[in-house]
């Protein structure tokens, strides 16, 4: 199940490398380290584990050492110490024939600015990986077409990169790393260079692709909604060292530190959304009509195993749950005042994101959205954070 | 203080470079003469296949090139069909082709050298840093002074015409070379190397290609400046246009002195905008 490991791997640039790798050892930080030796850490002491078949997602403002870090796996920039484990095998200790013999069959890369020869025709591109590997003409043809056609491209086969959109230079790059057929796609800020809707559709195109193909990606990017919208994992970086690794939501409610919290606050929307923004409607029951079975009745319906309890006047009550209206179905009891919990917390809707972040994390249930002691919706979880993880607001935080 | 400036010796500067070049044509002789003589033996014979072709085959086959090479437009054909001409009329054709022959060798010689010489420069920073100042030395120096080395290895005629043309024309090509391959940009090569090429396979398929233009228009350079050469090269005896011009300075003849310089103008600016325009063609 492990793809790619990577152990105690350091990078450092310029002269004096030894003596930059002892103050590394030392726990010294970056800037005291470029003060003594002049050379700069690019990588320090990354360790992390990517699984197959998971999309990781390293992120991090610029010159925090993620486009470095992507290099170092393949070998693209050498590593100063540590392991990088691929399938088993550490490429550090590779000689250059093993070396590229990976590079062809095992990963394939994508490129911010796509990274296509302006010579060559789209299908020429997408043949290269192929081309260099040996593939006999027809063969590297027939697989190039069929990755194009895919992406969509075919009919633009014979076109050169210059005369395609963006969008579509990058499908091509994505086409190009596929043709391969690698297990591993790096892909170094893939998307930036595209205008946010395009990225959008990209974005969902490669989850769509990796739904089908189950390759193992490691995503680089500077843009939390993009982390949060396709990492399974993701990794933090600043000044060269990872500082969380986490799932999204494991990122959101509960940063490392304080640069991990300054860095959410400053990119992602939970500033400017209200709490409006991401409630969802609330299902309910009325516990001046209602009884244990109609309740039961609707979270079948609705698919849910809580409902939240409301007056005629649409006032918040509490909550129910299923477990409690089956057993007071099963005593015949006609209201479900009896089993009404009451330990559900409450917003008004016009508060923000950034401030109901540390409830959500905490509170074992829902939060209830209330108006002048109206309820208006419900805050759950899962839905918070795909919401500030949208793009509709266009709020994201570009260099 | 110019005493204490005078009390040190001249130093045997021009002895010891006099003494390298003895040793020199002392030791390689043989090799030198085995290129003298197979060198002119080769110009003679591609000058005698030019002369050959009734010059007006030749004047409209150059024509029908620039026409075509310039994307079907007349003018660098009309010119062409004049300046040709007036080279003919004016009793210039068989020096003219000499001249071409001279240029043709040297120019191909600088650019067979010169290429490997620029890609071993883009590749290796060491080497960049040695060849550099020995171009700047070579574009410094005077034209004039590669023709006593020249003399001296293979005597006075076409061949030591070449050889000084080919050291005086190099310095372009190799500087131009290095120039395309370091620009073509760093996401291209990345990508050439994460999908495993060879060293081989990214010259020649990427970085080759892409330094296309730069590198031609260093070859145009080169084609230009062993034009220029060719003319102090008729100093040792070269044949061609140059010689014309040589003998109207010597004897002080300013109309034929003017009619030479002319052709050589025709024909330097037929070769620029055609080797211009070769690079142009595909992009």
């Amino acid at each position: 199940m492990e793809k790619i490991k990577v152990q105690h791997v350091t990078k450092i640039f310029g002269k004096h490398i030894t003596n930059a790798l002892k103050l590394v050892e030392e726990k010294k930080s970056k800037t005291e380290i470029l003060e003594k030796t002049g050379a700069t850490i690019g990588v320090y002491d990354a360790n992390f584990t990517v699984n197959e078949g998971e999309i990781f997602v390293i992120m991090g403002l610029s010159g925090s050492g993620k486009s470095t870090l992507v290099r170092l796996l393949n070998n693209l920039i050498e590593t100063t110490s540590g392991s990088i484990y691929i399938d088993g095998e550490d490429i550090s200790k590779m000689n250059k024939q093993q070396l590229r013999k990976i590079r062809r069959e095992k990963m394939s890369m994508v490129f911010q600015n796509f990274g296509l020869f302006p010579q060559r025709t789209v299908l020429a591109n997408t043949e290269y990986g192929l081309e260099v590997r040996g593939i006999p003409k027809e063969e590297r043809r027939l697989k190039a077409e069929k990755a194009l056609d895919n992406a969509g491209l075919l009919p633009y086969k014979d076109q050169y990169p210059s005369q395609l959109s963006g969008g579509m230079q990058q499908r091509v790059g994505l086409a190009r790393a596929l043709a391969n057929d690698p297990d591993i796609l790096l892909m170094d800020e893939a998307f930036s260079a595209l205008d946010p809707l395009i990225r959008k559709e990209m974005q969902d195109e490669l989850l769509d692709l990796q739904q089908k193909v189950k390759k193992t990606i490691i995503f680089i990017t500077h843009d939390l909604n993009e982390a949060l919208r396709i990492g399974d994992r993701i990794a933090l970086m600043k000044d060269g060292k990872i500082i969380q690794i986490g799932t999204g939501e494991e990122i959101l409610t509960n940063p490392a530190n304080d640069y991990v919290k300054t860095f959410l606050e400053d990119v992602d929307r939970s500033k400017v959304l209200t709490v409006e923004n991401a409630m969802i409607r609330p299902i309910t029951v009325n516990i001046e009509l209602d009884g244990p079975k109609v309740a039961l009745q609707r979270m079948r319906e609705e698919e849910v195993s809580v409902l939240l309890a409301i007056d005629k006047k649409r006032a918040f009550k509490g909550y129910i749950t299923a477990d409690d209206a089956l057993e007071a179905a099963k005593r015949g009891e006609k209201s479900v005042v009896s089993f009404l919990k009451t330990d559900m917390p409450t917003v008004p809707k016009d508060m923000l994101i950034q401030d109901v972040l540390g409830l959500i994390s905490e509170s074992p249930t829902p939060i209830a959205v209330v108006n002048e002691n109206k309820l208006v919706g419900v805050l759950i979880r899962g839905v918070v954070i795909q919401s500030l993880a949208s793009e509709t607001e266009g709020v994201t935080k570009d260099e | 203080m110019s005493k204490m400036l005078d009390s040190i010796p001249t130093l045997p500067v021009a002895d010891t470079v006099e003494n390298v070049m003895d040793w020199l044509t002392g030791s390689f002789s043989p090799l030198f003469d085995f290129v003298q003589n197979g060198g002119k033996t080769a110009m003679e014979f591609i000058t005698g296949m030019l002369v050959a072709i009734p010059p007006v085959v030749f004047i409209l086959m150059i024509a029908l090139i620039a026409f075509f090479a310039t994307k079907r437009k007349f003018g660098l054909a009309i010119f062409s069909i004049v300046g040709l001409f007036y080279i003919y009329n004016q009793g210039l054709w068989d020096e003219l082709m000499n001249t071409i022959t001279l240029v043709i060798f040297a120019s191909i010689i600088a650019i067979i050298i010169g290429i490997p010489i620029g890609i071993l420069m883009s590749k290796s920073s060491v080497a960049e840093a040695i060849i550099k100042p020995i171009l700047d030395f070579m574009q410094t120096m005077p034209g004039f002074v590669y023709l006593i080395p020249a003399v001296a290895f293979f005597g006075i005629g076409v061949v030591p015409g070449v050889f000084a043309s080919v050291i005086f024309a190099l310095p372009p090509t190799v500087r131009f070379t290095n120039l395309g391959i370091r620009q073509v940009p760093k996401e291209l090569v990345e990508a050439a190397d994460s999908y495993g090429s060879t060293g081989w396979q990214k010259l020649l398929k990427v970085e080759l290609p892409l330094a296309r233009s730069t590198i031609m228009a260093g070859i145009n350079q080169t084609v230009l400046l062993s034009l220029s050469m060719v003319v102090i090269a008729s100093m040792i005896g070269a044949p061609g246009l140059g010689r014309e011009v040589l003998s109207a300075l010597q004897r002080a003849q300013v109309g034929n002195g003017f009619v030479a310089g002319l052709s050589l103008v025709v024909f330097a600016i037929i070769i620029d905008r055609l080797t211009q325009s070769l690079n142009k063609k595909k992009s």
